[in-house]
């Protein structure tokens, strides 16, 4: 019996070791980050006592179950207790608890109430979701921009791509533009949605918050180191759910105003681009890019996307139809539906030049679009 | 199981013959009970077939067997089969099967309606599992149906919305069957604080069926008239708002985990004292304990929406409240351990599954009581340290208390005794298996993992690859089972009508297998054969 016992425990150990040991030598993450602002340390500390304090009733109570199972077996000749209730330990084993979860709502209740109280802001960003994508607007500044799945990651992902995923840095967590903030300033983000409900989530910022349409929800931070921090939508979205990473790339203050400047320089040069008319050509190339970072997602590289959620665009009535119902459906979206309304995330050129491209490539139509053609068109 | 020989005539066991008259027409409650019992196992497998796709995607990171849609499909699926296909039709069958013979009642109050209830489910199930063959595949949405994405979904809305309808009308038929049953059938001096735990919880669980089911069914009914008939209940477009909808599912949704755990309560306070041959600790505060859990469970809904933005009074109000529910949890847990100490302990199968359940549902209990804090929840809600918080209370808690009660009550059901040794192999390669499925989990949520992504970045390779060996170890442990319960079915050693030593109540004192009809003369029972006839 006893060398029986002793064999079992043997395999077990075995067994743990070959689970376990591999996940030691890779030094994995198995624990919250503490994060780089007030409150996500905050958090990290919450999280700890609370996760101490389960240790600690895990050990007297499953400590208590071994001990009874180890001495009070029938097979030991125990006779059976007979009794079967003890109003002391009862009121014990309520009051003790009840005293445990004071102290623990405690410090919840501050860390909380200091996370749900914005004061003296110094700046404003509104977050935007998308399916599957985020728009951060510098409410201060006047511009803003998509950011999205970074290119390497998005090639990776397709199925039977051929690339391994552990050799795309950051795979699914890079983005083409990020959130880009000073340190030790603090930001209230306004966050909203356009389709469906979003979360965006930062693990060192120590908070997620849903994005969700027609509401606009209310966060800050203060980050209080410079580096990138990076994160995930959150909450279910629809088919790319997985890959619409969040990244902050946090900055000096200077570095930040330096930034600030190139990216209104650059909108200069956006508003020139909405002015101008454009050759055929340079709508085709630029169209064909932004439909394959934009729609590509749904509609597929080819046009034929996924019917019926994603329509095919190849020969559809819409794509052939008037052009301006194309540009509706494309500026507008379609409510209802996956297909959002393009116009609040792109400007008018860009617009000119993916409707150009589909309506060539897919419609075989011969039809150029110019920025202004795009502005022209209202919502009916 | 049908051994009618001609000569052997007891009219106690006379059983329809044919497969039309026995089962589809069948009014009676062990029948039924059975009948609950296969349909759940059935649907225990089609939901674990979907589970087993889902983590051999999860194997790697990259997407190697299906597309992104799809896998929303399968996590949406998995979870309306596992929730209302497995887990309550399995509580349901148990309830049939056992709440008429631990009253000394002769049937369910209301049989034919009992058949009804049952037979509705696989149509149901036909409905919901059709839109996997449609256009545009089966809800991808989700379980909880959030809208305005469920919306974007195809036909599968209609067929969604009408199964879910028809599983609320037969749990509501269940439930008020169960509480017709228990209010009125219990034999004379059956008194209330002298009816065995399992009935107490399943008649407070009734209760919750009856009061969350409609307003699941107001729910998705709202989501119907948004998608085909141009209401804005939930498009803030049109006015409408989409967190109400939240609001509305989880006041079903919390209690519903009550309704999912509360019979598994009932069962293991049946099973610990049988194998501890030692009376129930504290039964009456048994009692109060689980009405208390129903109760908190009307008012804790919104701990799944803190991070949709309520007001800060809201937050903290509904993190108290959750954190509430840990002490009748607490002393429901203090209960058992109490009730096996100093006792005359054995490890059968059923206990062993008991123990384990204790263990590990406290397990889950803890990660409750992390996720309750608000703050903190900002950094869990939606994440795999979720997912492995309520796999730790349904699987390890309602399913393992389920598989507890099957081989306690086997021997009941069958006349035949079964397996030890292979239930053994079956208890060992599970236990095991489900941590090294669901524990690692808890790192992945920790470290930044979010649910429902189909491809997840390069630092949570290990702990995914480990999980999704325990899940294929564990789902095909359950063979095992299955074969266990078919060859106690067929024969094995008879079982004599106590069939455990230890074991108390009505259930024990008629032969194995309980003839097809029991308790016809409704004679007063002896408190001598209750577990809790005499003083508390
Ligand atoms: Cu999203
Ligand atoms: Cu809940």
């Amino acid at each position: 019996m006893t060398t029986h016992r002793i064999r079992s425990a043997f395999y077990f150990l075995i067994f743990l070791m070959a689970v376990w040991l591999p996940a030691a030598q890779a030094e994995l993450a198995l624990n919250l980050s503490e994060g780089v602002t007030e409150f996500s340390r905050d958090v990290y500390q919450l999280h700890m006592i609370v996760l101490w304090i389960c240790v600690a009733i895990g050990v007297v109570v499953f400590g208590a179950m071994i001990y009874s199972i180890a001495k009070h077996r029938k097979s030991k000749g125990n006779k059976p207790a007979q009794f079967s209730h003890s109003t002391k330990a009862e009121v014990i084993w309520t009051i003790i608890p009840i005293i445990i979860l004071i102290v623990m709502a405690f410090p919840a209740t501050r860390v909380l109430i200091k996370m749900e109280d914005p004061k003296d802001m110094d700046m404003t960003i509104k977050i935007t979701g998308y399916q599957w994508k985020w728009r951060y607007d510098y409410l201060d500044e006047g511009f803003g921009f998509l950011s999205t799945l970074d290119r390497k990651s998005n090639l990776a992902r397709q199925p039977d791509s051929g690339i391994d995923p552990e050799t795309v840095p950051n795979y699914l967590l890079d983005v083409d533009n990020p959130l880009v903030v000073p340190v030790n300033t603090k930001i209230r983000f306004l966050l909203t949605a356009d389709d469906v409900i979003h979360s965006w989530w930062v693990p060192a910022l120590g908070w997620k918050r849903d994005a969700i349409p027609g509401f606009i929800n209310q966060a800050w931070t203060e980050i209080l180191k410079p580096g990138v921090y990076r994160g995930q939508c959150a909450e279910l979205c629809g088919k790319d759910h997985g890959f619409m990473p969040v990244v902050v790339k946090a900055v000096s203050k200077e570095e930040y105003r330096q930034w600030v400047a190139q990216m209104k320089g650059e909108q200069v040069q956006q508003a020139k681009m909405d002015q101008k008319t454009w050759s055929k050509a340079d709508l085709m190339a630029k169209g064909q890019e932004i439909f394959e970072t934009q729609c590509a997602s749904c509609h597929q590289k080819n046009g034929q996307g996924m019917p019926p959620a994603f329509p095919s665009l190849v020969d559809s009535a819409t794509v052939k139809g008037s052009l301006e119902g194309l540009i509706h459906t494309v500026k507008f979206g379609r409510p209802g539906t996956a297909m959002s309304a393009f116009g609040n995330i792109l400007t008018d050129s860009d617009l000119a030049a993916v409707v150009t491209y589909v309506r060539n490539a897919f419609g075989q139509r011969d039809d150029t679009v110019q920025p202004q053609d795009v502005a022209a068109v209202t919502q009916s | 199981m049908s051994h009618a020989t001609t000569h052997e005539h007891d009219h106690h066991d006379e059983k329809p013959k044919g497969f039309v008259k026995r089962w589809l027409l069948t009014t009676n409650h062990k029948d039924i009970g059975t009948l609950y019992l296969i349909f759940a196992l059935i649907m225990f497998f089609i939901g674990g077939a979907m589970a087993l796709i889902i983590r051999l995607e999860l194997f790697q990171p990259g997407l190697q067997f299906v597309q992104p849609d799809f896998f929303n499909q399968l996590t949406t699926v998995h979870a309306l089969a596992m929730i209302f296909g497995a887990v309550m039709p399995a509580f349901v069958g148990l309830a049939n099967w056992m709440i008429p013979m631990m009253i000394g009642a002769p049937d369910m109050a209301l049989p034919r309606m009992n058949n009804w209830s049952f037979w509705i489910m696989p149509f149901a199930f036909a409905i919901l599992l059709s839109t996997f063959f449609m256009d545009g595949g089966a809800p991808a949405a989700g379980w909880t149906m959030y809208p305005p994405l469920v919306l974007q979904g195809g036909k599968n809305v209609a067929f969604m919305v009408f199964a879910i309808h028809l599983m609320g009308i037969s749990s509501i038929m269940g439930a008020i069957n169960i509480i017709a049953t228990v209010l009125n059938m219990r034999a004379p001096g059956m008194d209330f604080l002298k009816m065995p735990l399992f009935v107490w919880t399943w008649l407070i669980t009734a209760f919750l069926l009856i009061a969350v089911m409609p307003v699941l069914a107001g729910a998705v009914t709202m989501i119907l008239t948004d998608h085909y008939f141009g209401t804005s209940f939930f498009n803030a477009a049109g006015g409408g708002d989409p967190v109400l909808y939240q609001h509305i599912f989880w006041f079903f949704g919390h209690p519903e985990v009550y309704i999912l755990i509360l019979p598994a309560f009932g069962v293991i306070s049946e099973i610990i004292p049988a194998f501890a041959r030692k009376p129930l600790f504290g039964y009456t505060a048994m009692v109060y304990a689980t009405a208390s859990i129903a109760f908190l469970s009307f008012i804790v809904w919104a701990h799944h929406m803190f991070t949709v933005g309520m007001p800060l009074g809201g937050e903290l109000f509904f993190m108290y409240a959750t954190m509430l529910i840990a002490i009748p949890t607490g002393v429901k847990i203090f209960n058992w351990v109490s009730t096996m100490w100093q006792g005359a302990m054995t490890f059968e199968a059923p206990m062993l599954w008991a123990i384990a359940f204790v263990v590990l549902f406290t397990i889950g209990g803890f990660s409750g009581i992390m996720l309750a804090i608000a703050p903190a929840d900002f950094q869990y809600h939606d994440t795999y340290f979720v997912v492995a918080h309520f796999h730790y209370v349904l699987v390890t808690g309602a399913v393992f208390a389920i598989i507890a009660a099957v081989y306690y009550w086997l021997p009941k059901w069958t006349g035949h005794m079964y397996d030890e040794k292979l239930a053994k192999w079956h208890f060992w390669l599970s236990v095991i298996s489900v941590n090294v499925l669901f524990f690692p989990q808890h790192f992945l949520g920790l470290a930044g993992m979010p649910r429902r992504i189909p491809d997840y970045a390069t630092q949570f390779v290990e702990f995914n690859m480990i999980s999704s060996i325990g899940a294929f170890v564990f789902g095909f442990s359950q063979l095992l089972f299955v074969y266990l319960v078919w060859k106690t079915a067929k024969g094995g050693e008879k079982a004599s009508s106590r069939v455990w030593k230890g074991a108390k109540g009505l259930e024990w004192t008629v032969p194995s297998p309980a003839p097809h009809h029991t308790f016809q003369d409704n004679a007063p029972v002896n408190d001598a054969d209750l577990a809790h006839g005499s003083a508390h």
